[in-house]
C-alpha cells in the first residue's frame, strides 16, 4: 500500500475529482506514519467503505451521502450537521477535510495543501470547520506579511497569546521562532491540534526561501500537533522549492458546476419573493454570465445589482410570477447590456442603477471610452505620435518617412528578414533619446525651441504611464523609451492633431 | 464639484446595497493633473486635493490620509504612511523600527478605530465613519503595491469600512490597466470628472485679466506668449498664474512709470506730483508721442516744454484710460456673446482671443470681424432678439453705459412688436434658421439675401440693419485697440521677449551659446571672434567645445589634443606642461555638461551626444 511520494502528488494532481482527492487522501493517510491509533483508523476506513472503493472508483454522489452522514469521533454532532448546511456543495470537500484531521488530539498529517480557483470557497470551508468546531488555529494572510517576522508574530499570539509573541526579537529568524514555539508549548502543550492556515501561500514563494520547506514539515521541527494548512489558486508544482522538500498532501477543491451555481446564489432569494422565482431569475443570469463568469462573488454581485429591474414588471403588476418566459423577455437584454458595462467595472453601482432609472430619456450608453477623454498639451501629443513612430518603425527606414529626397527604398529588399513581419505584432521597441527628438522636429509643422518644458514633458508622458523608460544603466546621458500606447489611441491623438500618423507607419505601406 | 464628493461619501454610508464592500471613489483629473514643469512637483491638483482633504475632513470623517506615490514605493511604506496620518505623530513609526511593527500597528489599528470613532461619534451611528484613502497620483503608483493593499484592506472592510480616492490624470480605464479584475472587482469605482483645464484658464481670465478692478494689463503679444506656454506646453493653470504674477513683477520692476498704474484716485494724485524725470519719461512714451501729434501746433509746444501742462493733461489722460477699460469690458462681452453663437466662430470660441484680437488692433479692419457681421446680418428674428438680451443682461450687470443698454432695450422692444405685423417674415427667417451651419446653404442665402436687399427690405430686416449698425458703431467707439491709447504703457506690460525667455527656458541653447561665444558673457573685447576661427585666448572649454563641433559620432581623444595643441601654439606665452592637464579638464567639464560620454565601442574615443543647433 506504501507508495513513493512521487506518484502519490501525480496523482492528485491528475485526478482532480473529488473522488482522486479522496484516494489521494487515503494514500497519503497510509503512507505517512501518523501515530492515531490502530484501531480507530480501521474503523474510519471501514465507514467509508474506502478499501474497497478504491477500486472500484465510487460516484460522486455515494460519497456525498456518505459523508454527509458521516459522523467524526470528537466531534459535536449537531456542529457538524449546521457546518454541512452551511456548506452547499462542498459535502464532499468538508468531509474529506474532517477525516483528514481526525480526531482532536490525534496527531493530523504535517502539512496540507489546498488550492483552486477563486471563490471556490477554500478559506470559507476551512474557516468555518475552524471556528464552529472551535479549534485552536492560526489565520495568517500571506499578503500582508511583508516579512517572515509578521507570519511568525501572527502564529504565536494566535496560540499563545500576545505575550509570547512579545518575546520575539526585533528581526526574527525561522530559528528564533521554532525555539520560541517548542518554549511556549512545552508549557501548555497541546491537547487538540493546531492549525495554522496559511491563506494565498503563493506569496510566500516571495520570501525566505527555507520559510516554505520548514513550514511544511514544522510538526517534525516544533515537535508538537501542528498543522499546516496552505491556501492557494496555483498547483503545487509552482511551489516546489528546487531543494526539494517535504510533500504536503495535496487537495483540490474543483470549481462549482452550473447546476451548483443556481442551489448556491439561489440561498440568497430576496424574502418578498418565493423561493422558485429567484432561483429562475438565477437561472436567467447564469444563462447569460456563465460562458463569461464563473466567479461565485462576482455572479452574486451581478444577481442582486439586477434583482429589482427583474422584478419591475411584477411590481407594476404587468406580469406574475408565473410568467417566466415574459419575465426573460424583459430583463435579458438588460443583462446584455450589464455584461459590458458593470462586468468591466466601468460604472458604479450606483451610476448603474441611474443609467436604469433614465432609460427611456437617453438610450445610448454613456460609456467611458479609453482614449476619448485624454486631454494633452499640444506638443504631448507630437511628443506621444513620434514616440509612437518610433517605437513600431525600424530605424533604418526613418529616411524614407521624414528625409524629403530619401531616394526610392523597396519594402521588400529592403530590410532584414525579421523585420518584415509586422512590427505591430512584435510590440514597442526601445527608442533612444535622441531618435524621439529628431521625428518630433519632422513631424510637428512648426519650428520648436528646445525649452526645458519640453522635456519635462516626456518625463510627464512617462508619469503618465504612456512612454515607459527601458534600462537603467545610463538615465542620464543616453535614456531610452518605449510607446506603451495602443494604435487605436495614437490614431485618435494624431485626429485631434490633424496629423496623418497611418502615413508613417511602416508596416501600413 | 466638491458637493459632489461629500454627497457621494454621505451616501456611501447609507447604501449597503453590494456584495463589493469596498469603495473606491476615483476622481478624474483629466489636465489638471498634467504636471511637467521642470521638476516642480506641485501640480495643479494639489490644491484641489488639499481643499478635498479639508471637506472631507469636516464633514464626512476625520480620518483622511492622502498619499503621494513618490514616498509609497513598498506596501509597507504605504500603510506606514496612511498609519502615521491616521493616528497622529505620536504613534508614528520612527525609521529605525523593523519594518514589521508598521504591520502589527495595522492590524492593532483595526481594533483601536472602531473604539475611536464610538467615542467621536457618541455612539449615534451604529456604523463607524470610513477610513479615506487619497491616491494622489495614481499611475505613478506601482500598481503590484496598490493591489496588495487594496487586497489587505479588503479583509478589514467589515470591521473598517474603507474610501479610496484615486487622482487620474488619464483615463479610467486606466484602473483596469493598473489593476486585475481580482482585485478591481473588491472596488465599487464610481468616477468623477473634474472641469478641463480650459475652463479653468477661462474662469481665470474673467476673473483676473478681463476686469476692469485690476490697473495692472497685460499686451495682447503678453497674452499670447502665456497662453501658448499654457496650451502648447503644461495645461497648467497654477503656471498660468505663475506666469502672471511674473509679468507684474517685472513691469512694476522695469517701467518707472508703472507708478502710475494703480487705483484711479491715487494714479491721479501721484500724476499731480510727478517728478521732472518722470514728465520727461512721458514725454518719451510712444503713444504719448503719437498724442502730442495730434495736437494745435500751439498745444505741442506747451506739452513739450512745460512741466505743469504735461502733468494736467497726464491726469486728463489716466482718467479717459480709466473709462475706456470701465467701457470696454463689457462691450467685448457683449459682442463675445453675440457672435460666440455664430457658425466655425469668426472671432474666436474664447473670448480671450477676442480681446487679443481687440486690443492688438483696429477690430473693424479685420475680415473676421467682417464676415461675423455677414452672419450676423442673416440672423432670424427670435436668434437675435435671445443675443441682444443677453447683452442687456450683461449690460445691466455692470451697470454702466446706461444709454446704451437703453438702446438696446428699445431695439429688443421694437423686435417684439414686428412679431404681430411680419409673422410670413418669421416662417422665412425661420427656415433659414435649419439652414445656418451648411457653407454652401450659406453662401446661398447670402447671395439671396444680397439680391434681396436690392429689392426690397420688409421691416424686419431693416430693423436688424439697424441693429447690425448700432453694434458696429458700438463696437467703433468702444473697442479701440488698448496699445493705441495714450499712457497705455503705464498699466500694460508688453516686454514678451522677456517673458518668454524667463518663463520658457531653453537651457540647452544657451549653455551653447556661452560655449561658442564666450564674448557674450565674459564681456572680453579680446574674445570677439569671427565666425568658424577659434580664438585661443578662448577659455580651454570654449576651445574644445569647438573643436568637438567638426568631428563625427565617435571623437578620437589623441586627434582632440592635438587639435587643442594646435590651437594653444598660436598664443604666445605657453607653458607646454600643463597643457595636457587643462586638456583632460576641459574634456572631463565636456562630459559633465552632458556633451559627451565615454564609450567601450573603440579604445581612444568619446561618443558625441548632442547634435545640430539644437
Amino acid at each position: 500500500m506504501v507508495s513513493t511520494p512521487l506518484s502519490k502528488w501525480k496523482l492528485a494532481a491528475i485526478t482532480s475529482a473529488p473522488c482522486g482527492a479522496y484516494m489521494n487522501y487515503a494514500e497519503g493517510l497510509m503512507a505517512s506514519n501518523i501515530p492515531t491509533s490502530p484501531q480507530e483508523t480501521a474503523v474510519d476506513f471501514q465507514e467509508m467503505g474506502l478499501q474497497d472503493k478504491l477500486l472500484r472508483k465510487p460516484t460522486n454522489q455515494s460519497i456525498t451521502r456518505m459523508s454527509v452522514t458521516l459522523q467524526c469521533p470528537g466531534y459535536p454532532e449537531d456542529t457538524l450537521r449546521s457546518l454541512a448546511e452551511r456548506l452547499p456543495c462542498r459535502e464532499t470537500q468538508l468531509a474529506t477535510l474532517l477525516a483528514l484531521m481526525g480526531q482532536p488530539d490525534q496527531y493530523s498529517y504535517p502539512s496540507v495543501f489546498i488550492y483552486g480557483h477563486r471563490a471556490t470557497g477554500k478559506s470559507h470551508v476551512v474557516l468555518s470547520i475552524m471556528k464552529d468546531l472551535e479549534l485552536p488555529h492560526a489565520s495568517v494572510d500571506c499578503v500582508e506579511c511583508v516579512s517572515s517576522g509578521l507570519l511568525f508574530h501572527q502564529v504565536l499570539s494566535a496560540f499563545f497569546g500576545p505575550d509570547a509573541a512579545a518575546l520575539l526579537p526585533r528581526c526574527p529568524s525561522l530559528s528564533d521562532f521554532v525555539r520560541l514555539y517548542k518554549q511556549m508549548s512545552s508549557n501548555s502543550p497541546a491537547t487538540q491540534t493546531r492549525y495554522i492556515i496559511l491563506d494565498r501561500a503563493e506569496r510566500m514563494r516571495d520570501m525566505d526561501f527555507s520559510l516554505l520547506p520548514a513550514l511544511l514539515r514544522l510538526q517534525e521541527l516544533v515537535n508538537d500537533n501542528v498543522t499546516v494548512i496552505l491556501l492557494s489558486e496555483i498547483v503545487w508544482e509552482k511551489f516546489r522549492p528546487n531543494t526539494g522538500c517535504f510533500e504536503p498532501l495535496l487537495f483540490h477543491f474543483p470549481d462549482y458546476s452550473k447546476a451548483e451555481l443556481v442551489q448556491i446564489l439561489s440561498w440568497d432569494h430576496h424574502p418578498s419573493y418565493t423561493p422558485e422565482l429567484y432561483a429562475s431569475y438565477i437561472n436567467i443570469l447564469l444563462g447569460v454570465f456563465f460562458s463569461v463568469c464563473r466567479d461565485l462573488r462576482e455572479l452574486r454581485h451581478l444577481a442582486v445589482l439586477n434583482f429589482s429591474k427583474f422584478c419591475e414588471p411584477l411590481e407594476k403588476g404587468e406580469a406574475k410570477e408565473s410568467d417566466i418566459h415574459k419575465l426573460w423577455k424583459n430583463i435579458e437584454p438588460h443583462l446584455q447590456r450589464a455584461m459590458q458595462t458593470v462586468y468591466l467595472r466601468e460604472v458604479s453601482s450606483v451610476q448603474w442603477e441611474q443609467q436604469q432609472m433614465d432609460e427611456k430619456e437617453a438610450t445610448t450608453l454613456r460609456v467611458l471610452s479609453a482614449h476619448a477623454h485624454i486631454e494633452l498639451p499640444y506638443y504631448s501629443k507630437f511628443l506621444l505620435i513620434a514616440a509612437y513612430l518610433a517605437s513600431f518603425n525600424p530605424a533604418r527606414t526613418d529616411r524614407r518617412f521624414f528625409l524629403k529626397s530619401h531616394g526610392k527604398i523597396r519594402k521588400t529588399n529592403f530590410l532584414k528578414k525579421h523585420e518584415k513581419t509586422s512590427n505591430h505584432l512584435l510590440g514597442p521597441k526601445p527608442f533612444p533619446l535622441d531618435r524621439l527628438m529628431a521625428i518630433f522636429y519632422s513631424v510637428v509643422d512648426s519650428r520648436v525651441a528646445p525649452t526645458a518644458s519640453i522635456f519635462s514633458q516626456i518625463s510627464s508622458l512617462v508619469t503618465l504611464q504612456l512612454l515607459s523608460q527601458v534600462g537603467h544603466d545610463d538615465q542620464l546621458d543616453s535614456p531610452k523609451y518605449k510607446c506603451s500606447v495602443s494604435l487605436d489611441f495614437i490614431l485618435a491623438i494624431s485626429r485631434t492633431v490633424g496629423f496623418d500618423v497611418v502615413k508613417y507607419l511602416y508596416d501600413f505601406l | 464639484m466638491h458637493v459632489d464628493y461629500c454627497e457621494i461619501c454621505d451616501g456611501k454610508n447609507i447604501g449597503t446595497y453590494s456584495t463589493a464592500s469596498l469603495l473606491a471613489l476615483s476622481i478624474i483629473d483629466l489636465c489638471e493633473t498634467f504636471y511637467c514643469h521642470l521638476g516642480v512637483n506641485v501640480p495643479d491638483h494639489a490644491m484641489t486635493f488639499r481643499s478635498l482633504c479639508n471637506l472631507l475632513q469636516d464633514s464626512v470623517t476625520p480620518f483622511v490620509v492622502s498619499v503621494h506615490a513618490k514616498e509609497c514605493a513598498a506596501v509597507k511604506l504605504l500603510i506606514q504612511k496612511v498609519l502615521e496620518q491616521l493616528m497622529g505623530r505620536g504613534v508614528s513609526v520612527d525609521e529605525e523600527q523593523e519594518d514589521d511593527t508598521a504591520l502589527l500597528q495595522r492590524t492593532q489599528c483595526t481594533i483601536i478605530f472602531p473604539q475611536r470613532t464610538e467615542s467621536l461619534t457618541n455612539s449615534d451611528l451604529p456604523q463607524s465613519l470610513p477610513v479615506v484613502v487619497i491616491f494622489k497620483d495614481f499611475e505613478a503608483f506601482n500598481s503590484q503595491v496598490l493591489q496588495d493593499f487594496i487586497l489587505i484592506c479588503s479583509r478589514y472592510t467589515q470591521e473598517l469600512p474603507f474610501i479610496f480616492i484615486f487622482g487620474i490624470a488619464t483615463s479610467p480605464s486606466a484602473i483596469q490597466h493598473r489593476l486585475p479584475h481580482s482585485v478591481s472587482s473588491l472596488l465599487c469605482i464610481e468616477v468623477f470628472h473634474s472641469l478641463s483645464c480650459t475652463q479653468h484658464l477661462a474662469s481665470v481670465f474673467d476673473k483676473l485679466i478681463l476686469n476692469s478692478q485690476f490697473p495692472f494689463k497685460l499686451s495682447s503679444r503678453v497674452i499670447q506668449v502665456l497662453v501658448g506656454i499654457f496650451l502648447y506646453h503644461d495645461f497648467s493653470v497654477q503656471n498660468f498664474v505663475k506666469g502672471l504674477q511674473f509679468s507684474m513683477l517685472e513691469h512694476f520692476k522695469s517701467q518707472p512709470l508703472s507708478m502710475l498704474c494703480c487705483q484711479k484716485q491715487e494714479a491721479l494724485l501721484s500724476a499731480k506730483t510727478l517728478s521732472k524725470k518722470n514728465v520727461e519719461r512721458i514725454r518719451h512714451l510712444p503713444s504719448f508721442m503719437r498724442y502730442v501729434e495730434t495736437q494745435e501746433p500751439q498745444e505741442q509746444v506747451q506739452l513739450l516744454t512745460n512741466d505743469e501742462h504735461v502733468k494736467e493733461v497726464c491726469q486728463q489722460l489716466l482718467k479717459n484710460l480709466h473709462k475706456y477699460h470701465k467701457n470696454y469690458y463689457p462691450i467685448l462681452q457683449c459682442l463675445h456673446s453675440l457672435t460666440s453663437s455664430l457658425p466655425k466662430f469668426p472671432l474666436g470660441k474664447h473670448i480671450r482671443e477676442l480681446h487679443v484680437s481687440c486690443i492688438e488692433k483696429n477690430l473693424w479692419e479685420t475680415e473676421e470681424y467682417d464676415s461675423a457681421l455677414q452672419l450676423l446680418r442673416i440672423l432670424a428674428k427670435d436668434e437675435l432678439v435671445a443675443a441682444l438680451r443677453k447683452c442687456a443682461e450683461i449690460l445691466k450687470s455692470t451697470k454702466i453705459l446706461q444709454n446704451v443698454l437703453q438702446q438696446l432695450e428699445d431695439f429688443i422692444g421694437r423686435l417684439e412688436a414686428l412679431e404681430e405685423d411680419s409673422s410670413g417674415n418669421g416662417i422665412i427667417s425661420g427656415k433659414m434658421e435649419y439652414q445656418r451651419t451648411d457653407l454652401f446653404q450659406l453662401q446661398k442665402t447670402l447671395l439671396e439675401k444680397e439680391s434681396r436687399r436690392t429689392k426690397r427690405m420688409n421691416p424686419f430686416e431693416v430693423l436688424r440693419s439697424q441693429v447690425i449698425e448700432f453694434i458696429d458703431s458700438l463696437v467703433r467707439e468702444y473697442l479701440t485697440p488698448a496699445e493705441l491709447q495714450p499712457l497705455n504703457e503705464v498699466c500694460y506690460y508688453n516686454s514678451s521677449g522677456v517673458l518668454r525667455q524667463r518663463l520658457n527656458v531653453t537651457p540647452r541653447t544657451s549653455i551653447q551659446a556661452a560655449l561658442s561665444h564666450p564674448f557674450y558673457y565674459l564681456q572680453n573685447e579680446s574674445l570677439k571672434t569671427d565666425a568658424g576661427t577659434i580664438s585661443s585666448a578662448a577659455p580651454d572649454l570654449c576651445i574644445v567645445y569647438k573643436l568637438h563641433l567638426e568631428c563625427g559620432r565617435l571623437i578620437n581623444l589623441y586627434d582632440w589634443l592635438e587639435a587643442f595643441l594646435t590651437v594653444m601654439s598660436a598664443a604666445e606665452d605657453q607653458d607646454t606642461n600643463s597643457e595636457d592637464a587643462r586638456f583632460i579638464q576641459a574634456v572631463s567639464e565636456m562630459e559633465f555638461l552632458g556633451f559627451i560620454k565615454s564609450t567601450k565601442q573603440k579604445t581612444d574615443h568619446v561618443a558625441r551626444l548632442t547634435w545640430g543647433g539644437c
